[in-house]
């Protein structure tokens, strides 16, 4: 019976405390969820902590003025493991139990497009970070009234990419390697192809994995004997490293290029000479002068590097509080139409959103080249 | 009600549907899959083609889901259910994923990608309808003759082939159904989600529900029905104890393990009989107890 009493208490613990916080006043709560467990943890982490950071640093500052009020900024952070599921629970949880004003992230586009109509019947905005999937903003040509999202979509990434391979790079021959387990990857191997055959080019092979594999040696082979001048790989830092140096131990010596998959620490430890010389494409250059000031202080705060989520959601906070500073009222529908108008500089460049899409037009993709295990910005390059 | 607190239970009365299938499936025919995520999926799609390209009701599309998920299970079934003991588990293993690979390459329905814009036509009413009728069929199947055939292929499957029992056609049966459930289950997911993606019915899906069912209690409806319910909510709970939730939540499935390891229900079933039941016996002990009492006093 004792050990049934002290379950009981602890159930009724936890409902009391998930359950507890009371709004007060002068504060405008902001929710944000991703991944803090499983294999996305890294950006998911990374994220959080920004949002916290820059929320300390505007409250520090003297807060966001909403209609001539003051008010400070209060983060509320979930982790949905990445899972879709989950994702719809917590959007649950955050609208109607925290009563977030709007809410920042998720980085998966998997996890972004289900949480819309709960968004909707809440009238909360929701800043979606590295979420390319055109589905997340606009289905079927109808814009959703309450997603937004702060980086630029497949399509457009697809088209820089196989630009650039074409254009500048000149190459004519493309092989494509892709997890056909995974969205982002299918996405982009996608708008790759359509482009790159679009001004002329060839794709001589189209091979896949699955999420998971190690061992990518069957399908570089195959690409190996098309002789390709470049072989396009739009997945995650992990497999990138393992194929890359799976190809090179096969003697193959072809330029490699991916998406904004790849940019991590990990990529250059694991990857080392094997990528040398290989190029993405990327939100932003690394060594901007406009993201040099936010890299110190989250290093200076954190002692890791940022990843890449960091810069975009910096953005997201941005547009956040610009719209939060136009708005009507402190509430998500205000907020919610002020984003739509939003037109501000960003870290990561300029951040106008258009109405009928709520993606940020014309923000220019950067090609960068991995030179001596250094990530070097190329140029700035948009896609026709 | 908030809208969290609704969606939890719609997810638990959602997944209390696959588990009541799985539970016919492991706690009365004593088959472990590990594929049921894989009917789910054929459930989630098929609902969805019914409503989405076809504009049907979606009482149409929840039929279609069953009809699929049985149709599949049967083909499956055809093909391993001779196969004995661990060998039919790994099959199950190797169709779930196999389901999941085929829809990520399909891309005439999102492929991995996904298929957004699923009409919401999930409501808590309909799944709590969906769930009573769940429970009323197992509750009367597993009571006939032939759920006590299943129980008897479970417990010796050679003495049920001697005593006259087509074990294959049980084991078939049991099968079918479960597919069935889990087929609903998927397609109410779908329509509740309004989005559904191969990843969401991945292995870690059906080892979920398998987990369910032992938590639960193998041959008990009533400790599936209580294991769906606990082990949907317990991850949303332990959302107070921020990073070490999925840690505590391992933990806590390991600690009732320990202390039950029949599970929360194993063997016992929770009806209006069995609860009057347990009633006369703690009346009786405690009668008993005082009885005891006054005969320790008198002996004094």
């Amino acid at each position: 019976m004792r050990v049934r009493n002290i379950v009981a208490a602890i159930l009724v613990a936890l409902v009391l405390i998930s359950c507890g916080g009371a709004q007060k006043a002068d504060v405008i709560k902001v929710g944000w969820f991703g991944a803090l467990t499983g294999d996305q943890a890294v950006w998911g982490n990374n994220e959080f902590n920004t949002v916290k950071m820059l929320f300390e640093e505007i409250n520090a500052a003297g807060g966001v003025t909403v209609a001539g009020k003051v008010y400070t900024l209060e983060a509320v952070g979930y982790d949905n493991k990445g899972d879709a599921q989950e994702a719809v629970n917590v959007v649950r949880r955050l609208t109607s139990q925290d009563k977030v004003i709007a809410i920042l992230g998720p980085n998966a586009s998997g996890n972004a497009i289900p949480i819309a109509p709960i968004l909707e019947s809440a009238k909360v905005p929701d800043i979606a970070t590295v979420a390319t999937n055109p589905k997340v903003t606009v289905l079927d040509g109808k814009v959703k009234p309450y997603n937004f999202r702060v980086c630029f979509i497949d399509p457009y990434q697809g088209a820089v990419a196989a630009g650039y391979a074409y254009e500048v790079l000149g190459s004519r021959k493309a092989a494509v390697l892709y997890d056909v387990s995974d969205d982002y990857s299918q996405g982009l191997r996608q708008f790759f192809v359509e482009n790159f055959k679009k001004l002329g080019g060839e794709i001589v092979a189209d091979e896949s994995f699955k999420s998971g594999d190690v061992d990518f040696r069957p399908q570089l082979s195959k690409i190996k004997s098309q002789n390709p001048d470049i072989i396009f790989m739009p997945y995650f830092f992990k497999e990138v490293a393992l194929s890359a140096n799976q190809a090179r131990e096969l003697g193959m010596t072809q330029v490699m290029m991916g998406g904004d998959g790849w940019p991590s620490e990990q990529l250059i430890s694991m990857g080392g000479a094997a990528v040398e010389g290989c190029y993405f494409v990327n939100h932003l250059d690394y060594d901007d002068p406009d993201v040099a000031d936010y890299k110190a202080r989250y290093l200076k705060k954190y002692g890791i590097e940022t990843e890449l989520n960091g810069y975009l959601v910096h953005d997201a906070v941005l547009m956040l509080v610009d719209a939060l500073k136009r708005a009507d009222k402190p509430d998500g529908e205000s907020v919610a139409k002020a984003l739509e108008s939003t037109n501000i500089k960003g870290i990561t460049g300029k951040i106008a959103i258009s109405p009928e899409t709520h993606n940020p037009e014309g923000k220019d993709a950067a090609i960068i080249k991995i030179i001596g295990g250094k990530y070097k910005f190329q140029q700035k390059y948009a896609a026709k | 009600m908030s809208s969290y607190l609704e969606g939890i239970i719609m997810l638990s009365g959602i997944n209390l549907i696959a588990v009541l299938g799985l539970s016919l499936l492991t706690g009365f025919a004593g088959l472990f899959s590990f594929g049921h995520a894989g009917f789910m999926a054929i459930g989630a799609y098929s609902a969805a083609i019914c409503t989405t390209i076809f504009k049907l009701p979606f009482f149409v599309g929840i039929a279609a889901a069953a009809a699929a998920a049985a149709g599949a299970s049967w083909l499956i079934g055809r093909a391993t259910l001779r196969l004995k003991g661990d060998y039919f588990c790994i099959a199950t293993l190797g169709f779930g994923e196999a389901i999941r690979l085929i829809l990520d390459n399909f891309q005439g329905l999102g492929g991995a990608r996904g298929w957004p814009g699923i009409p919401p036509h999930t409501t808590l009413v309909n799944i709590l309808i969906l769930d009573v009728i769940g429970v009323v069929l197992l509750a009367n199947l597993v009571r006939s003759r032939h759920g006590r055939n299943m129980i008897a292929v479970r417990e010796e499957e050679l003495a049920a082939q001697v005593a006259g029992i087509n074990t294959f056609k049980y084991k078939m049966l049991a099968l079918v159904v479960s597919a069935a459930y889990a087929g609903v289950a998927g397609a109410l997911l779908g329509h509740y989600m309004t989005f559904i993606q191969p990843k969401m019915f991945s292995m870690v899906k059906s080892t979920e529900l398998t987990i369910i069912v032992i938590f639960g209690g193998l041959g008990s409806i009533s400790g599936s029905v209580l294991g769906a319910v606990v082990l949907t909510f317990l991850p949303e709970l332990l959302r107070a104890v921020d990073k070490w939730r999925l840690v505590v939540y391992g933990l806590a499935v390991i600690g009732i393990m320990i202390g039950r390891p029949r599970g929360l229900m194993g063997g016992f079933e929770l009806t209006p009989k069995s609860v009057r039941a347990h009633f006369a016996r703690l009346r009786e002990a405690k009668a008993a107890r005082a009885d005891q009492a006054a005969e320790e006093k008198g002996g004094l």
